[in-house]
């Protein structure tokens, strides 16, 4: 890890600390359901292990090309790597953890302490 | 191509800028609709669409935006660059926009849509005030994102939003298995259809492009070759060939003083097209370098395109038959040009052909030979890749000579009629075997706009040049060679001895006048000698007679005689006496 940061460079993290970033356009109800989404899962199975950043290519529409954005709402995790990108409204809670690398004992544990 | 209206048939229309293409297509695309451009891989799809992008911002102050789905930024841009197009130049002055959207396997979960492309496209089009978009090529959206049917609908809503903003649009998609395309685009871009194909005929290719739908516009519907040069691509509508053209009527030499005289004494027209044909060995290069000498003789430039030899065979072996061609060489007013037939497919020899003269600006070109394109074409698009050389060289006044090989035995081969009707002066060369021996004799078989020999001429190639000898046709048929050769010496023998005859008869004869002026001188002699003699016994018998009468007379009167009149001769001559004594 590089302690100086240049702007391209993955945003410097504790290990185990999951960087996310959400892409939507403006307040359809699919951006809405994939904001709410993403967040149960991160409180959920992270907390406290991780930054969501929630990006609206409305106001922001230059960072649609920094990170590839194509179909919307995009869901890109920075770290750890490898980095990954899940498109979709976030419905699927067991899916998105695959896709995050979240392990199942880690979400079975999590669940049964609840 | 900027005499052609951008506007026809009531559609507005976005000129290309690609030559030919907009010929073919009444002046340019679709405004403010879609294109679809579809062809399998490596057909010129992505080089079609940037061109048309750039001679939009460049030639008709149209600023264009370029997705692209498949190559980095700066791979498009290289790719770009080696056909000459600064994209540089142009995205610093902010006329082009090119974006990659790099498509990676993503999971997905639940449903989504494009609206970040939306995004991506519209800060693009805002930042240069586009007027012109390319998405190429959608085929990336179908296999990378999931669920077909939403991608589907999504290109579809994409078109829609671009076609309320009047932006005129290119989509590029793969031909795949006969299909147009593989996701069945041309379903929903409904307004212009266009097909590139790059077809494979006996191991060359030839790039085709088709019309496949045009909605609103006349078009022509037939498939155009298309060339992909250094300079980009050029469609070649042969239909618009250019008939009205200035004609020169300034005539060249053929730097073979007796083909001079064979075409009305003057050689070629400037700007005509030639063509030498013959099997061979039989002397066709040689004519087409007598007449690079002849251009070269005059100071004008003259470029030589090489297909079978390279440059040092050919000075060589001109050379030997007294042909320097070093010279011109050296001071740059001959330049040849080597290419290899296999070595690229013939509108990439086209291409090269348009750029080297486009380059050198010659007033002469020769070919030697063309035909050898066509072994490796197929001959249709080969033909019609010619007549569009020879038009485009007769528009730009240039003179030019094609060597033709044909068949040993064939007069014409089919593909030789297929473009004389393009060529102006046709000059053959056959071979005569006659005797054990093979000659060479030169026939002008058409040369319009002048009155030509029709004669037959023997062809004769020495260490002193080229000589064009008058065959013989007599009594003993058609000859050349030795064989003419010795009629020659045999009618040169037979004259002799008709003038050594004439010359004896006339000897005989003077001698002949001669006896006969000495016999008559003789004859005269003995006459004159006995005339004396004769006259000299005559006058005495006068004398004799005379005397004889006085001496009767003088005796009549003394004998006293009774008669009147005394005799005058004695006997019975009694008449004869009377006319010679009377007084």
């Amino acid at each position: 890890m590089n302690t100086t940061r240049s702007p391209d460079a993955p945003p410097v993290t504790d290990s185990g600390q999951y960087v996310l970033r959400l892409y939507v356009v403006g307040n359809s109800g699919r951006s809405i359901h994939a904001i709410a989404n993403i967040k149960t899962i991160c409180e959920l199975y992270l907390k406290e292990h991780y930054q969501l950043e929630v990006i609206d290519l409305y106001l922001q529409p230059e960072r649609a090309r920094g990170d590839q954005i194509v179909a919307i709402p995009t869901l890109v995790k920075v770290l750890p790597l490898p980095s990954r990108r899940i498109i979709g409204d976030l419905a699927d809670t067991k899916q998105i953890c695959l896709s995050l690398d979240i392990s199942e004992q880690v979400r079975a544990d999590i669940d049964m302490h609840r | 191509m900027s005499n052609v209206p951008h506007v026809r048939d009531g559609l507005s229309k976005a000129p290309s800028g690609i030559e030919g293409l907009d010929d073919i297509t009444g002046g340019g695309l679709p405004r403010g609709r879609s294109t679809l451009l579809c062809g399998g891989t490596g057909t010129g799809k992505t080089l079609m669409a940037m061109e048309f992008l750039v001679h939009g911002a460049v030639l008709y102050g149209e600023p264009g935006v370029f997705i692209t789905f498949e190559e980095s930024e700066q791979d498009l841009r290289d790719n770009i660059a080696s056909f000459g197009f600064d994209l540089d130049g142009l995205i610093g002055q902010h006329q082009l926009m090119i974006d990659c959207v790099l498509l990676e396997p993503i999971a997905v979960s639940g449903t989504y849509d494009l609206d970040g492309l939306f995004v991506r496209l519209e800060q693009a089009i805002k930042q240069v005030d586009a007027k012109r978009v390319v998405l190429d090529s959608v085929d990336m959206l179908f296999s990378t994102l999931p669920n077909r049917l939403l991608v589907r609908e999504e290109l579809r809503r994409l078109l829609r939003w671009l076609k309320l903003r009047g932006l005129t649009v290119i989509i590029t998609a793969e031909s795949d298995n006969g299909n147009l395309t593989r996701d069945s685009v041309e379903e929903y871009v409904s307004d212009c259809v266009i097909a590139l194909e790059n077809r494979v005929t006996r191991q060359a290719s030839v790039r085709l492009l088709r019309i496949v739908k045009y909605r609103g516009s006349a078009h022509g519907g037939n498939e155009y070759p298309f060339l992909i040069g250094e300079k980009g691509i050029s469609v070649l509508p042969v239909t618009s060939l250019s008939l009205d053209l200035v004609v020169s009527q300034e005539r060249v030499s053929t730097g073979i003083p007796r083909l001079d005289t064979m075409l009305d004494g003057k050689g070629y027209y400037r700007g005509s097209s030639i063509m030498v044909s013959g099997p061979a060995g039989s002397g066709k290069s040689s004519v087409a370098a007598k007449f690079a000498q002849a251009t070269c003789n005059r100071g004008e430039r003259c470029l030589y395109f090489l297909l079978e030899e390279s440059r040092d065979q050919v000075v060589r072996n001109m050379r030997s038959i007294g042909i320097d061609l070093q010279p011109f060489v050296d001071c740059g007013l001959l330049r040849f040009m080597m290419t290899r037939p296999t070595l690229y497919g013939l509108e990439a020899h086209l291409a090269r052909f348009h750029q080297a003269i486009n380059e050198f600006k010659p007033s002469a070109v020769v070919f030697d030979p063309i035909t050898i394109l066509h072994v490796i074409e197929d001959r249709q698009a080969n033909q019609s890749m010619l007549m569009r050389l020879v038009n485009y060289l007769r528009l730009q006044q240039i003179t030019a000579h094609f060597v033709t090989l044909t068949a040993q035995g064939a007069i014409l081969s089919p593909s030789e009629v297929g473009i004389s009707s393009l060529i102006d002066s046709w000059i053959q060369l056959r071979d005569v075997e006659s005797n054990g021996e093979r000659n060479r004799v030169l026939l002008i078989l058409k040369s319009r706009g002048m009155p030509h020999s029709r004669q037959l001429r023997e062809f004769v190639m020495s260490s002193h040049g080229i000589d064009l000898v008058d065959i013989y046709t007599g009594s003993a048929g058609v000859l050349t060679g030795s064989a003419r050769i010795l009629q020659e010496m045999q009618e040169a023998s037979d004259v002799r001895a008709i003038r050594n005859e004439i010359e004896r008869r006339t000897i005989e004869l003077a001698s002949k006048r001669q006896l006969k002026d000495t016999r008559i001188a003789a004859i005269e002699a003995e006459f004159a000698a006995s005339q004396a003699v004769e006259e000299r016994l005559v006058e005495l018998n006068k004398q004799r007679e005379l005397y004889e009468v006085r001496a009767s007379q003088k005796m009549f009167q003394s004998r006293q005689s009774d008669l009147d009149v005394a005799p005058d001769a004695p006997g019975n001559n009694k008449d004869k006496k009377d006319n010679e004594a009377l007084p």
